[in-house]
């Protein structure tokens, strides 16, 4: 058994003890763990991102939801330990599936037990890689001129050039990028784009923008993966990459950029291990749409909450994102990326990006 | 009072009836053809009640229909009561206006001496076909059969034949069978819901239907006669100035005073020297000799003296625990889950004639929820079934905001919606109707103030109700918690940490902070099985005493696992020592009830206080049974 198991172990095995005790002094049994919602997350200074406050929630046996989440944890708690003494490891999703034998434990929903995965994860101040757990969801794809050495599942070690050993899909990125996984042995690229879309993704690859602009292209796959965004996060921190986001321009791309670049309320516990506090948005804005004169939607009513939203969440409490989101409000539009394609195929990676590099000073 | 019927009267000499009849069809409830099935047996009906009811008779009514052509019905009504005698019989059937109650004042169904030859005489205008009838009294060995028609021209009856027959297993009773054009349908105005109706406001009738061979009983839930009426003077509160008039004119009285005294309900001597007094006028003067102008001053004075309300003796009120009886014997098959209590308001008076309001309410079960609520209306035990728009009781309906009791309601005004069934009953010396053919009651502000506050008496009732179902489910919630989900916790928290699965005792009573009741009950070879589980989860030891009440008087305790206190028109048990987190349980079994009761028995408390109790009532004060002092602090 691995250390980093042993400590799991440990800590979940605390949780368990606490309720115990409770029990056994008669009272209500009650977990407290942070509040994890936007009004809960503070600014780490030292770190750069944003993580969870001081505000904590309780979960308390005297509600029926209460009860049935402590139920769950010490369902969850229970099956990890097994796994860990027999050395297995299960995806989330087959976690859930498990769940339907524990009766009133069982969760409704996947999210619910993913949820669950991620409050032990804070409680404990352990990864869920520590638990034996892993997503099912199949890693994002890199093309560029970075070479990196990737052990295989047969424990040998393979060096693999992510512009030249690979197709046109490029690079999967694995689930795990950590060390013992994933080493960089070489990096050639000026700056690291991260998209949004497939589709613009593969516009880039074809017009050759890595080796036009000698970068490194990340699919993000709309809401990025952990794994992405920890891959993400080493290239910038360890090899010193430049790391810019490109996206659409409605609310829910902002968040998606806010959790690259800041951290994702959901996983605001492990923001020092996912965020890029330096990454830099060059994603379409209000602005844009105007300057390029963008085909647009109208925005839905999800879309203005969401805005509204954004507007009191502290992560984009600064001069660029209040202008942009109210302008966005006031206009009352949004567009994809593609909308480039208006002026023709390569009007992206001519005229667009360029100009956005520039202005970034990365071109 | 200046009614068609008394028009009618006067006119008698100029107009035949039956001319006046054929164009007035819609006043006497003929004007379609499916009303008129209706009304032809409401005034059977209603005649029976009345009858059984002064002879203190339990009624046993049965009314059959077979349609014997297109569009034409025999229809015939037959009950137990006290018989016709025979030269009365002609008049009864073949004369209108003609009845023994038009000049009392007494709540009673009939008013107007019309309805039943009103029925003869549409019979014959739209078949051609007398009508047969036998009635027995109990003097007689045998039974009077005639066959009557109605002339018409003159308003008298004609015999085309009379005999004398033997009316095997009849003691007394009275039969009319009269073939009419009609149409019978089902639904909202139909016989049978007529005839449910009536069993529901007269729980202590048995009534019989049979519709083209199909028969329908309505069981007696109650053995119980409604009070009897007395016939009263009238009283002088909001009597009209021209009845006023009239009766002083023809008044013997010598002194005004003793005309207020003895021609006037509940005014005394010196309540009549007062109102003299007041008015301004001798009161030694003869009434006869009293101008109109006097009789304005003198019904203007009684405003400002202090007169009592008129007796109530002369209303038969239906009574909250009958009503109840009636409504849960009709609409059992629902499955209501709350009857409100229901509501018999005081008496009070309207232009001279005592009333007295009802109101009850069923929610929730089964009765449809999507729809706009369902209204029962009743005037003096009669089912009133048109014109529903304009009745005091939808007037008083419309204008309650249900909002408040839990009700949706557009705007807070109009019909409520909701699965709720309302029963309004009016009973009086005379109910103010919109026409003879007493369909609907006047809008007359203090019967629709008295509805309104019947009402609302009911929807608190409602409202509590909802409150304490939505309670009910928080708790038992609580109880998933306790009982399937603390358990697991315990255990599975224990194997982990690998220690003894604790004792949740103190865990659990304080969670759920009550005493649960919970109530099962079965049924099983013609017998009611039922299990009370009386749970404490509070952290006191607790002392109560539970209660149930029997269905009927003839429903009998078979079976107890607890010796009762009391076994009579309830049960009682007593719960002594009952520990924090302990459960008890009492089994028993009850014969002579219908399946359909077992849901409808409540479990009453006393002993522990309402706040911590749930899954039973607290005992109401008014059982007779002293009630225990409560001293709760937690
Ligand atoms: N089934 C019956 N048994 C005994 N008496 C009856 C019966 N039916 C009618 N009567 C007598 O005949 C009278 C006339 O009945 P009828 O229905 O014509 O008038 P009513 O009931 O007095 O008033 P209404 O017109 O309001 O019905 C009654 O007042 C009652 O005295
Ligand atoms: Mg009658």
């Amino acid at each position: 058994m691995k250390e980093r198991h042993k400590n799991a172990l440990r800590e979940l095995e605390d949780i368990a003890e606490d309720i115990y005790d409770q029990l056994i002094e008669g009272n209500i049994p009650n977990m407290r763990i942070p509040t994890r919602t936007k009004n809960n997350i503070e600014f780490d200074d030292h770190q750069g991102v944003w993580k969870y406050g001081k505000s904590k929630s309780t979960r308390s046996a005297k509600k029926l939801k209460g009860a049935r989440m402590i139920l769950r944890t010490l369902y969850m708690l229970e099956f990890i330990r097994d796994m860990i003494g027999e050395d297995k490891s299960s995806t989330l999703r087959e976690m859930y599936y498990i769940s339907e034998s524990w009766e009133k434990g069982k969760f409704n929903r996947q999210s619910e037990s993913n949820r669950l995965a991620e409050d032990m994860e804070i409680v404990t101040d352990c990864l869920r890689e520590d638990f034996k757990l892993r997503p099912e969801e199949d890693g994002a794809r890199v093309i560029g001129d970075i070479t990196v050495e990737e052990k295989n599942r047969k424990g040998e070690i393979r060096n693999i050039n992510c512009r030249d050993d690979v197709g046109d899909s490029g690079y999967t990125i694995p689930y795990n990028v950590e060390e013992d996984k994933i080493k960089f042995t070489d990096t050639n690229v000026d700056f690291l784009i991260a998209i949004e879309t497939g589709g613009m993704f593969d516009r880039l690859v074809e017009n050759g923008f890595d080796e036009q602009a000698n970068c490194l292209l990340v699919h993000l796959k709309g809401q990025p993966a952990r794994s992405t965004r920890r891959m993400i996060k080493r290239l910038n921190e360890e090899e010193g990459i430049p790391v810019v986001v490109f996206t659409d321009g409605d609310p829910w791309s902002f968040r998606i950029f806010s959790s690259v670049a800041y951290g994702a309320i959901k996983s605001a516990h492990l923001s020092e291990y996912l965020a890029t506090p330096g990454a830099e948005y060059i994603g379409i804005t209000a602005s844009d749409i105007m300057n390029y004169d963008l085909p647009t939607d109208k925005l839905t009513k999800t879309d203005r909450k969401a805005l509204r939203q954004e507007l009191e969440d502290p992560r984009f409490d600064t001069q660029f994102w209040r202008d942009e989101i109210e302008t966005m409000l006031e206009i009352d539009k949004k567009a994809e990326q593609q909308a480039l394609a208006k002026y023709g195929l390569d009007y992206v990676t001519d005229v667009y990006l360029p100009e956005k590099l520039e202005e970034a000073g990365l071109m | 009072m200046d009614s068609i019927a008394e028009r009618l009267a006067d006119k008698q000499k100029e107009i035949s009836v039956g001319e006046f009849f054929e164009r007035n069809k819609h006043i006497l409830g003929f004007d379609s053809l499916t009303k008129a099935l209706v009304t032809a047996v409401k005034e059977g009906v209603d005649n029976s009640l009345d009858s059984c009811e002064e002879a203190g008779i339990l009624p046993d009514i049965k009314v059959v229909i077979r349609e014997v052509d297109d569009e034409e019905y025999r229809v015939s009504v037959e009950d137990n009561g006290p018989g016709i005698p025979k030269r009365k019989i002609p008049d009864v059937f073949g004369k209108l206006l003609y009845g023994s109650r038009f000049h009392e004042i007494r709540q009673s169904r009939g008013q107007q001496g019309i309805g039943v030859s009103a029925v003869v005489m549409y019979g014959q205008l739209t078949t051609g076909k007398p009508t047969l009838v036998r009635s027995k009294v109990k003097e007689k060995d045998y039974a009077q059969e005639m066959k009557i028609t109605l002339d018409t021209k003159k308003n008298e009856p004609d015999v085309l034949s009379k005999e004398v027959v033997l009316w095997e297993d009849k003691e007394h009773g009275t039969l009319f069978e009269t073939t009419i054009r009609g149409l019978l349908r089902s639904g909202k105005h139909s016989v049978f819901e007529y005839l449910k109706n009536t069993a529901i406001v007269n729980p202590h009738a048995r009534i019989t239907y049979v519709r083209n061979g199909d028969t329908t009983v309505f069981k007696r839930a109650t053995d119980q006669l409604p009070g009897k009426t007395k016939a009263v003077k009238p009283h002088i509160e909001g009597i009209e100035l021209g009845t006023f008039a009239k009766m002083a004119k023809n008044s013997d009285r010598r002194k005004l005073v003793s005309f207020l005294v003895n021609d006037f309900s509940r005014i005394s001597y010196n309540t009549a020297r007062d109102i003299c007094e007041e008015a301004g006028i001798e009161e030694e003067m003869k009434p006869r000799d009293l101008d109109v102008e006097s009789c304005k001053k003198l019904l203007k004075a009684t405003k400002n003296v202090k007169i009592m309300a008129p007796k109530t003796d002369c209303l038969s009120p239906i009574k909250s625990m009958l009503i109840k009886k009636g409504l849960k014997n009709v609409l059992k098959g629902y499955r209501p889950e709350f009857y409100a209590p229901p509501i018999t308001r005081d008496p009070e008076v309207a232009s001279g004639n005592p009333f007295q309001v009802e109101v009850g309410l069923v929610y929730g079960g089964d009765l449809p929820s999507d729809g706009p609520v369902r209204v029962l209306r009743f005037a003096n035990r009669v089912p009133l079934m048109y014109k529903k728009g304009g009745c005091a009781t939808t007037t008083a309906i419309q204008q309650i905001d249900w909002r408040i009791y839990g009700l949706d309601q557009k705007g807070g005004s109009g019909m409520p919606r909701g699965p709720v069934i309302i029963l309004i009953h009016v009973a009086s010396t005379r109910v103010p109707f919109t026409s003879e053919a007493k369909e609907a009651i006047a809008d007359i502000p203090v019967i629709v103030d008295e509805i309104e506050r019947g009402l609302r008496e009911c929807a608190r009732e409602l409202r509590t109700h909802l409150n304490k179902k939505e309670k009910r489910k928080k708790v038992s919630k609580k109880f998933m918690i306790v009982k399937d989900i603390l358990p697991m916790i315990a255990e599975k928290s224990a194997s982990i940490v690998g220690k003894e699965t604790p004792s949740l005792d103190k865990v659990m009573t304080n969670i759920m902070g009550v005493v649960y009741i919970d109530k099962k009950m079965e049924w099983n070879n013609g017998a009611a099985e039922g299990i009370i589980e009386i749970m404490n989860y509070t952290s006191k030891e607790r002392e109560m005493s539970l209660f149930i009440e029997k269905p009927y008087p003839e429903t009998e305790l078979l079976d107890s696992s607890r010796e009762p206190e009391h076994d009579g028109d309830y049960i009682e048990w007593k719960l002594e020592k009952l520990k924090p987190s302990k459960t008890s349980k009492i089994k028993f079994k009850f014969s002579n009830l219908d399946k359909e009761d077992i849901d409808g028995t409540d479990v009453f408390i006393d002993g522990v206080n309402e706040t911590h109790l749930i899954g039973a009532e607290p005992l109401p004060d008014d059982w007779g049974v002293e009630l225990a002092d409560i001293h709760e602090e937690d």
